[in-house]
């Protein structure tokens, strides 16, 4: 084959078929009924060379528009060290598959290990799994697991301050699952305690489910929601920009069951959406209600450390209809990607890039509002991200930031949400600004 | 190859006031967060310098084994080269950069990639429309029961809750249908590999009006092609439900046949599998699910963006390296090499199904079983000559179950030198047997304690340090 994909010649195409027993390659889809057999051209294009096929990428690239970003609204703008993606190409990691042969996967294995152990010291929970697609979908994961560990209980509170994105999706899950969701409304901007106590009381309920930071950027203060919780024998579900919580009081401390959310926040590339990876963890008593992978040590028969994919009769291929979730794999290699950031920045870096993100997005803030024509919507502490009113027209506004390059936040309703990262220089903030006040 | 120092846990080599960083000085001025807001305790992070960071997982890559290492066929995965051109395209800064809710118009490049890589899939599967917002194969399957499941919701037909699945199918399948909120009824299977019809028959005989969908791969996990699928898609249309292709298998119908012509409604592909994306030791992959038309405003919301929007990119990349010209050669090379390796291994191992297979085909372990080498002792073997094992005990259907699956990326050199090693493992089993059971010998540990780790569950270093304590 005269193709740089495929190593066989036309004297290894006629030995094989020989043994094969067929005379052509088409010999081989006899048993397939003529009318289904596909016989023409797919309508593609023409196979390209490297060069051509850069050049269509470049082509589409230059279609985009390269922006300094101020958006978040779940997705964030970090630093990504230059470790990373050298690293990450290695392709002893690249090119395998789920560790099922530990002996010949002890690098994929060992790297979940320190996943998960990273996952649950920034979480503040007992355990982690191996990861899941992403922070929206693990969010799903836990409603459903939260049903799962209640028994008959089958409603799940759902705090206002989750972002829109995330309830959608679990909105969808639970419309097949037949989970009842109901949602636990804001007061000024925060969840209110009140209101989902009266909920927990009316009975039947499974899980809430709050997020901090909430949409609108809010640190909330979840003082006694674990408790109520509790109370009604329902679980706590928080979900956490991960990044922020190298600083913020952990869902462990405000007494969660199940945390999860996304860890794009720890440098991965926006990329237009994905990959990112999903995280979550729980309480050690829920370990076995848990989905997903799980890596646990061991010792091999020499004697020595190993580690292992461990707790499989949770999952779909020893459970089928029975397992803890359809989930099949874990979300690998951004696993590792996190594993590495969290590595490089240590105890000490994830602090300082989530004090700069900090201090960025308050000076953002204030520079903002002392313009005249920027009001916080709510007046309660925020992170790294803000929501605020505009006194002229949002979307034209939009338009001349992009049209000096800059993506100016989100719009949410009828305000703006900001964000900004350690990424983000004084200058840029001070351009958007000059341009704002205008 | 595994340093006794960099092979450490991470944490293990952590030292404080060590830092592997650099960041900006804050220039904003002093914002303090107050202290109501932080965590008690300190998140117990490494402290390491950069070098020790990129030695260790240096060496934890040394103790992996990947396509790009030897021969990976491992069943029903498709583990095929994964092109170099594919991850340099998807590292381009210009779609690296974008923020997903960025304004369409700013973003033209990154959404005509998308519409492009939808053209292509349709024009391979003879469907109408795919969404992207599944992340992988299992979420794709999700994605498109939910589809199925919207659909007879939309037309009123509510009682519609059950899916066939051939008892064959892959653990995911029925997973996803309890997800679904579906049940599972299993069809048999015939002594020939394929789903019994008549069985079928009985089953839409009596539950037709609940039918939602029936699920398959074609070929099946046997690599068997079901020769009478356009009879079992006109059963399952005429009591009104619908067909759904798991694409787990689609690889040895690329070159001659499409689902759609076949007669499936709704289907996922695996990027990762027959689009060459890598399978990054677990993920990220990507499950796109494609339509006939009339069924894309049945489409769930499974994910906020475009999906695994990178893993598209390099999906696209790989569709235009093949083109039209080469595509079509795929699945017959893939069968090729399959069909090679089965005829040339079924004397010394166990062929239940005597037949022509496509992309994979299933051993029932060693022809002599009589010195108790079992499958898990062949494939712990394979380790020790440098291959990855194949799919082991999968499908359930035969008890030693060894399943192998090439593609098309392998030489002949690579198919004989395996077909070598397997048959001196089966020698190896006659005159040695305590060398194969005792296998891998040449890997960097020996075989693990799978029940240690699941009756004493240590999963974090925190626990490690606690259980050192005791």
């Amino acid at each position: 084959m005269d193709y740089k994909y495929f190593p066989h010649t036309s004297d290894d195409l006629q030995a094989m078929m020989e043994k094969v027993g067929v005379k052509d390659l088409d010999g081989l889809y006899a048993q397939i009924p003529d009318a289904i057999r596909f016989k023409g051209d797919y309508q593609l294009p023409s196979e390209m060379s490297e060069l051509e096929v850069r050049q269509l990428f470049d082509k589409l690239g230059s279609q985009n528009q390269q922006l300094t970003c101020f958006a978040g609204y779940g997705v964030y703008d970090h630093y990504m060290p230059s470790v990373i993606p050298s690293l990450l190409q290695r392709s002893e990691f690249l090119t395998s598959y789920t560790p099922y042969q530990a002996e010949i996967s002890q690098g994929t294995l060992h790297y979940i290990f320190e996943y998960q152990s990273m996952m649950a010291e920034l979480t503040g929970m007992d355990i982690s799994n191996a990861s899941m697609y992403d922070g929206t979908t693990a969010t799903a994961e836990a409603m459903m697991m939260a049903v799962a560990a209640g028994k008959k209980q089958n409603k799940v509170l759902v705090s206002a301050g989750l972002n829109p994105k995330t309830r959608e999706v679990l909105d969808t899950y639970a419309l097949h699952q037949g989970i009842e969701l109901e949602t636990i409304p804001l007061k000024d901007g925060v969840t209110d305690l009140s209101i989902l106590k009266s909920q927990l009381a009316k009975g039947g309920v499974a899980g809430a489910i709050v997020q901090q930071p909430n949409v609108y950027g809010i640190v909330e203060d979840f003082t006694g929601f674990a408790e109520a919780c509790h109370e009604q024998k329902a679980l706590f579900v928080v979900n956490s920009v991960i990044a922020d919580l190298a600083v913020l009081k952990t869902p462990g401390e405000w007494g969660a069951d199940i945390a999860v959310g996304d860890g794009q926040s720890l440098g991965i590339p926006m990329q237009f959406g994905g990959p990112y990876v999903g995280y979550m963890c729980c309480t050690e008593k829920l370990i076995r209600k848990m989905p997903g992978r799980i890596v646990g040590m061991t010792k091999d028969n020499r004697d020595q450390r190993a580690f292992v994919l461990t707790l499989q009769a949770r999952e779909q291929h020893i459970r089928r209809q029975k397992a803890t979730s359809n989930i099949c794999s874990n979300q690998s290699l951004m696993a590792l990607f996190v594993t590495m950031y969290l590595s490089l920045m240590g105890k000490q870096g994830v602090k300082e890039a989530a004090e700069l993100s900090y201090a960025g997005a308050h000076y953002l803030c204030d520079e903002l509002v002392k313009t005249g024509k920027f009001h916080l919507a709510f007046d309660k502490p925020f992170f790294n991200e803000f929501y605020v009113k505009y006194d002229g027209n949002v979307d034209t506004l939009s338009k001349h930031l992009l049209e000096a390059g800059i993506l100016g936040g989100v719009k949410l309703g009828d305000g703006i949400l900001f964000a900004v990262t350690e990424k983000r220089t004084k200058e840029e903030i001070d351009n958007l600004v000059n341009i704002a006040a205008l | 190859m595994n340093n006794r120092l960099y092979g450490n846990l991470i944490f293990e080599l952590s030292k404080e006031g060590r830092k592997g960083y650099s960041l900006p000085k804050n220039h904003f001025g002093s914002y303090e967060i107050p202290a109501e807001m932080k965590r008690a305790e300190e998140a117990q992070l490494p402290e390491c310098d950069e070098l020790t960071v990129v030695r260790h997982y240096t060496n934890l890559s040394n103790n992996n084994f990947g396509v790009d290492t030897g021969f990976y066929p491992l069943g029903s995965c498709t583990m095929k080269y994964n092109p170099k051109i594919n991850e340099e395209m998807a590292a381009l800064p210009q779609f690296q950069n974008l923020h997903p809710e960025q304004p369409g118009e700013t973003v033209r490049g990154a959404q005509a990639l998308v519409t492009l890589l939808e053209k292509s899939l349709c024009a391979l599967t003879g469907l109408a429309h795919f969404t992207f917002k599944p992340y992988a194969g299992a979420h794709g399957e999700l994605t498109g029961l939910m589809t199925i499941d919207n659909y007879h919701r939309s037309r009123g037909d509510m009682a519609r809750k059950k899916v066939i699945v051939p008892d064959s199918a892959h653990g995911t399948n029925p997973a996803s249908a309890a997800v679904c909120g579906l049940e599972i009824v299993e069809v048999k299977s015939l002594a020939n590999g394929q789903v019994d019809f008549e069985d079928l028959q009985r089953l839409v005989a009596e539950q037709g009006t609940e039918i939602a969908a029936m699920m398959m791969t074609n070929p099946n996990t046997l690599g068997l092609f079901e020769t009478r699928i356009p009879e079992i898609a006109q059963l399952i249309h005429a009591c009104g439900g619908l067909m759904y292709y798991d694409g787990a298998n689609l690889n040895p119908m690329l070159g001659a046949c499409r689902p759609g012509d076949m007669g499936f409604d709704v289907m996922h592909i695996n990027l990762h599998k027959t689009f060459s994306t890598p399978h990054g030791g677990g993920g990220p992959g990507a499950g796109p699910v494609g339509v006939r038309e009339g069924l894309q405003d049945c489409f769930p919301f499974v994910s906020p963006y475009q999906g695994n929007y990178g893993v598209m990119m390099r999906a696209y990349a790989y569709i235009l390296s093949l083109g039209r010209e080469h595509v079509k050669e795929v699945g017959p090379l893939a069968t090729l090499n399959a069909n090679y390796i089965k005829e040339s291994l079924k004397d010394v191992y166990e062929l239940p199904i005597d037949t022509i297979c496509c992309h994979e085909f299933v051993f029932d372990g060693l022809k002599d079983k009589s010195t108790g080498v079992t499958t898990m002792d062949v494939a712990k073997r394979l380790l020790d000559y440098g291959y990855h094992a194949p799919t082991i005990y999968f499908p359930l259907l035969f008890h030693e179950s060894l399943m192998i699956e090439p593609t098309e990326n392998e030489s002949k050199e690579t198919l004989d030198s395996f077909i070598a090693v397997m048959r001196q493992i089966a020698e190896e089993a006659k005159t040695d047997p305590e060398l194969v059971k005792g296998a891998p010998h040449n890997t960097p540990i020996g075989r693990v304690d799978d029940v240690l780790a699941a009756k004493h569950p240590v999963t974090t270093y925190r626990q490690l340090l606690a259980e050192n304590v005791q």
